[in-house]
């Protein structure tokens, strides 16, 4: 059993009220912050951790707090990203609404390091009810004296609010967050400038997830070299994986990084292996927009190690052979899943949440969405395999925002790594229709 | 200010007025426009579970811009419904995890019981249909939300049933945003 | 000041120049094209993505390529930058996949649309595309609408390059229409039927990189490389109007007005509606002679290129304008094609 930094606390009862989660030990970060260290000496905490973004991008928190630019007499923000709608991730959901106080424990404690006086958390709107309980909780920790004027006397002031959005995967990505806390579409803007520099109101903002920013409050009571001492190399730490799909005990799992995956698929202790003992066929392991890989790929690398859960291995050879470890959105798929079907599902989520605004992914989305329902209803041909390629390739790194890549890369894998799956559905487009059948290699029906 | 149309006779409730002056506290006051998104979800609970055009005009007013960017944004966001709805909006989840775990049948037996297809509300008014994509609760799939609650894990029939008596047990006028607020409001205060 | 390598042509421009203006400084078959950016318009760019190029070194400090393509409209340059535009086959793959973007949705009806002969997706096509079509999908298709009396939108065609929001936005104080809807349902509207209307409304239809938004003065009279354009001028009453014009002949008539263009296609001074839609005799006018068409464009192949005006086109024109056009001769003027 791995060690619990974020949700050691979780199963205990009321530990979502101000009065419990500070007899837990809660609020001890930000007492010691405030109380007995300047703002840069939380960033370097925050830096010698090896914290990384767990969003999804796996960029290094405390680097990309040192980026943030800090000219004279210009308010500046730190904006928490909680608009988790990335396909498999469901972990902030679950940390905001069990442990709301630590995210506004990790929220002062990083507007207190980054300098900013007004802080937001963008919620999704769907999640209307956690950011009830938020709110709740933001009340509480104004009235114990954690936010507001003069924070424990310390001399820092600090109002923290939550937004809701209101429906648009896109607004995960920071700056289409930006331009939707703003009362706008949720339109990427380009880049340069970064927010760092132009953000909230073209004002120097930092953008983070919910569990980077959690994540500083065990930084700060344990001291980054500590917390460092957790994990494997560059992956530090603990982090929290939503497992799902077709697994005997899907859910959240804090895990120190380096479990291997074989363990947390098939351990009781994790997700208890595949449900109905059935195989296991394949897994996307970091949120939809991650490349899929088949059973043997991600148990074990093309090497022949063992594939651990830390950012380094799952990203071990690359597209060619490997994946990566993303916002930690774990769907494992069993014997009986149409690998076909499930990549066109996911391209019709991306051709959904594509704002439109540039013109490969406006085009491009859709378009991969059509060819793909094509070949799953039997209408395709081998041509269109090709074709589904190309286009993500006339798409991937030629957009605006990420969304591109995200659209781009599942369909790219799924076809690397199962081909003859999609050939089988041109060949046999009558068996590939037929509710319940499935490809199983060499042309063999379920 | 709103230039191109009439001063509108709808109006927010004196509960809602209050609501959006608290929320209006939270941007800086030249930055008002921020305050968009909260006040359309508002105005959809308020005004019968959608947003139409003479709402959003009010919208608009309320808040000083002008009607086109209320449009920009209601026509974005999936969650503002642009045509009248039924008391209950279900909102099913499609995407991979959930279809993993059987959301389309969920759709077609709710298509079934509801007597509504998916985009439509059924006979009695109660149910609107609505496909949606990831809500984030992919571990307990397949899930439908409705408003603030999400019911989970909806693979068998007896979860389907509790969840459309539920529904149709509550209270037969939408819960607004900030009902559930008051303590909140009290104390921040 | 920065000096950049551009397709191996050494370039200095002040410091924060986009790569593409400075490019533009080069001029000729180095510029990359842009259907979105738009030099007047504050914000424009960066969404087409037919502009983009590769940053072989980032800068003297830091030479290393950037990892993707860059829209060049909208990167600034930096000190000891080389980029590769059309020495970069990369690029013009891409560029090729981009063109495929935005045609795959696009109606293909130049043989009916106004915009024939002077579109940017036409000459970006017949440029930087292919012959075939891979799309065997329907296309996407909307009804055309009028808003207001002198433009009509054909959304069906447009691009989305946003030119006309911020056209709105910048040069009237009462925009009623924008981006709606999402992806690749996002389309140019008013959402509820409004009518644009505003002195400067008719702007919109010069930035249209497409025949998406056009001028109902002028629709279906005549293709525009049958018409022979003269820039003239008038006081015009309108404070915010210097009345520069360019006319669109047919023989004696004028056709339609249109602000003058620079070689990009890019407005030099937006003018009011009364002069585009309302001025259409030549007597209203004061002529300054010919207007040379600098774009390599169907548009550009049947044109006059006299530096005088041609008597048999504009057979009464006014002794002062003749006298005018003596004491100052228009610009000399370059070879068929610019």
């Amino acid at each position: 059993m791995g060690r619990k930094l974020l949700t050691e606390h979780v199963n205990v009862e009321g530990i979502e009220t101000f009065e419990v989660y500070r007899k837990h030990g809660g609020y001890r970060a930000v007492e010691k912050a405030l109380k007995t260290m300047t703002p840069d000496e939380v960033v370097d905490e925050v830096k010698k951790s090896g914290l990384r973004g767990r969003g999804g991008a796996g960029f290094p928190t405390g680097l990309k707090w040192s980026f943030l630019a800090k000219p004279e007499g210009v308010p500046r923000y730190l904006v928490c990203n909680a608009d988790e709608s990335e396909p498999g991730t469901f972990k902030d959901r679950y940390l905001m609404s069990k442990l709301p106080h630590l995210l506004i424990e990790g929220m002062i404690a990083g507007s207190y390091a980054l300098g900013a006086r007004t802080s937001y958390i963008y919620i999704r709107g769907e999640l209307l009810y956690v950011l009830r309980i938020l709110e709740k909780a933001i009340a509480e920790a104004y009235a114990a004296g954690f936010l507001g004027e003069n924070i424990l006397g310390s001399g820092y002031s600090l109002d923290l609010h939550v937004h809701p959005g209101a429906g648009a995967y896109i607004c995960g990505e920071e700056t289409a967050l930006l331009e939707s806390l703003e009362g706008k579409r949720g339109n990427p803007r380009n880049k340069p400038p970064f927010p760092a520099v132009q953000g909230l109101y073209a004002r120097p903002t930092v953008v983070n997830n919910v569990e980077s920013i959690a994540t500083v409050v065990p930084i700060l009571n344990l001291g980054g070299d500590e917390y460092a001492k957790i994990g494997v190399g560059k992956s530090t730490g603990t982090k929290l994986f939503s497992a799902c799909g077709h697994l005997n005990k899907p859910g959240i799992y804090e895990l120190e990084l380096g479990v291997p995956v074989e363990e947390f698929i098939y351990s009781d202790e994790y997700c208890g292996g595949i449900w109905k003992g059935r195989e296991l066929k394949a897994v996307v392991a970091g949120g939809s927009s991650v490349p899929i890989l088949p059973k043997e790929l991600i148990l074990k690398t093309a090497a022949g190690e063992n594939r651990l859960m830390t950012y380094e291995s799952l990203s071990d050879g690359g597209f060619v052979t490997g994946t990566m470890l993303g916002s930690g959105g774990f769907v494992a798929m069993d014997e009986t899943t149409c690998i076909v079907k499930n990549t066109w599902n996911f391209s019709r989520f991306y051709h959904h949440e594509s704002c439109g605004q540039c013109s490969p992914c406006r085009e491009g989305t859709g378009w991969m969405e059509k060819v793909l329902h094509r070949l799953e209803h039997g209408h395709g041909s081998m041509h269109d395999i090709d074709l589904v390629v190309s286009v993500a390739k006339q798409i991937e790194g030629n957009t605006i925002c990420p969304l591109g890549e995200a659209a781009a890369w599942p369909v790219a894998a799924a076809v690397r790594h199962f081909r003859d799956e999609f050939e089988w559905h041109v060949k046999h487009p009558h068996e590939a229709t037929r509710p319940g059948a499935v490809y199983q290699g060499a042309g063999v029906l379920a | 200010m709103a230039p191109t149309t009439a001063p509108s006779k709808l109006q927010f409730s004196p509960a809602g007025q209050t609501e959006i002056k608290r929320l209006l506290t939270h941007y800086p006051a030249e930055r008002s426009k921020s305050v968009l998104l909260p006040v359309l979800h508002i105005a959809q609970a308020e005004f019968g579970g959608w947003v139409s055009p003479e709402v959003q005009d009010l919208v608009a007013e309320t808040l000083g811009i002008r009607p086109i960017e209320v449009y920009e944004v209601a026509t974005f966001y999936t969650m503002y419904n642009l045509k009248p709805v039924g008391k209950h909006v279900l909102e099913i989840c499609r995407t991979g995890p959930c279809m993993l775990r059987g959301s389309d049948e969920l759709t077609a037996n709710l298509e079934r019981i509801t007597g509504a297809k998916v985009g439509e509300t059924s006979p009695d008014g109660n149910f609107t249909l609505k496909e949606v994509e990831c809500l984030a609760a992919c571990g307990f799939a397949p899930v439908v939300q409705v408003r603030e609650q999400y019911y989970e894990s909806l693979d068998t029939p007896e979860a389907v049933d509790a969840m459309l008596n539920d529904l149709r047990a509550q209270i037969h006028r939408p819960i607004l945003p900030w009902e559930m607020l008051g303590e909140v409001h009290s104390q921040q205060q | 000041m920065a000096k950049i390598t551009f397709d191996g042509i050494e370039v200095e421009v002040p410091d924060g120049t986009t790569i593409l203006n400075a490019a533009r400084k080069i001029g000729g078959g180095v510029v990359p094209p842009a259907m979105c950016y738009y030099t007047p318009l504050k914000g424009s760019g960066g969404k087409c993505r037919a502009c983009l190029v590769r940053v072989a070194a980032g800068s003297t400090k830091d030479p290393r390529p950037m990892p993707k393509l860059v829209a060049s409209c909208i990167t600034p340059v930096q000190d000891g930058m080389v980029v590769e535009n059309t020495t970069s086959q990369q690029v013009l793959d891409v560029r090729k996949g981009i063109v495929e973007m935005l045609l795959i949705n696009h109606p293909l009806d130049c043989p009916v649309c106004d915009q024939a002969g002077e579109c940017d997706l036409q000459n970006f096509a017949f440029e930087h595309g292919v012959s075939t079509t891979r799309y065997e999908e329907e296309r996407r298709t909307f009804e055309k609408i009028d808003i207001g009396p002198y433009v009509q939108l054909h959304m069906t065609r447009c691009i989305l390059c946003y030119r006309c929001v911020y056209t709105a936005d910048q040069l009237t104080d009462g925009r009623v229409h924008g981006v709606l809807g999402r992806g690749d349902a996002s389309e140019i509207g008013t959402y509820i039927d409004k009518v644009i209307d505003n002195d400067f409304s008719g702007n919109v239809i010069d930035v249209c990189p497409v025949g998406a938004l056009t001028d109902k003065t002028f629709r279906f009279k005549q293709r525009v490389w049958f018409t022979k354009p003269m820039n003239a001028h008038r006081e015009c009453s309108h404070e915010k109007c210097n009345g520069h014009v360019t006319l669109w002949y047919k023989g004696k008539d004028v056709m339609r007005v249109t602000a003058r263009k620079d070689e990009y296609g890019e407005v030099k001074e937006w003018i009011c509606n009364e002069c585009r839609f309302d001025k259409k005799e030549t007597t209203d006018w004061i002529l300054e002679g010919p207007a040379h068409v600098d774009r390599s464009s169907v548009i550009s192949q049947g044109h006059y290129e006299l530096p005088v005006v041609n008597p048999q086109i504009i057979a009464d024109l006014p002794e002062s304008t003749i006298r005018d056009l003596q004491q100052n001769p228009p610009l000399k003027l370059g070879g068929l094609n610019g």
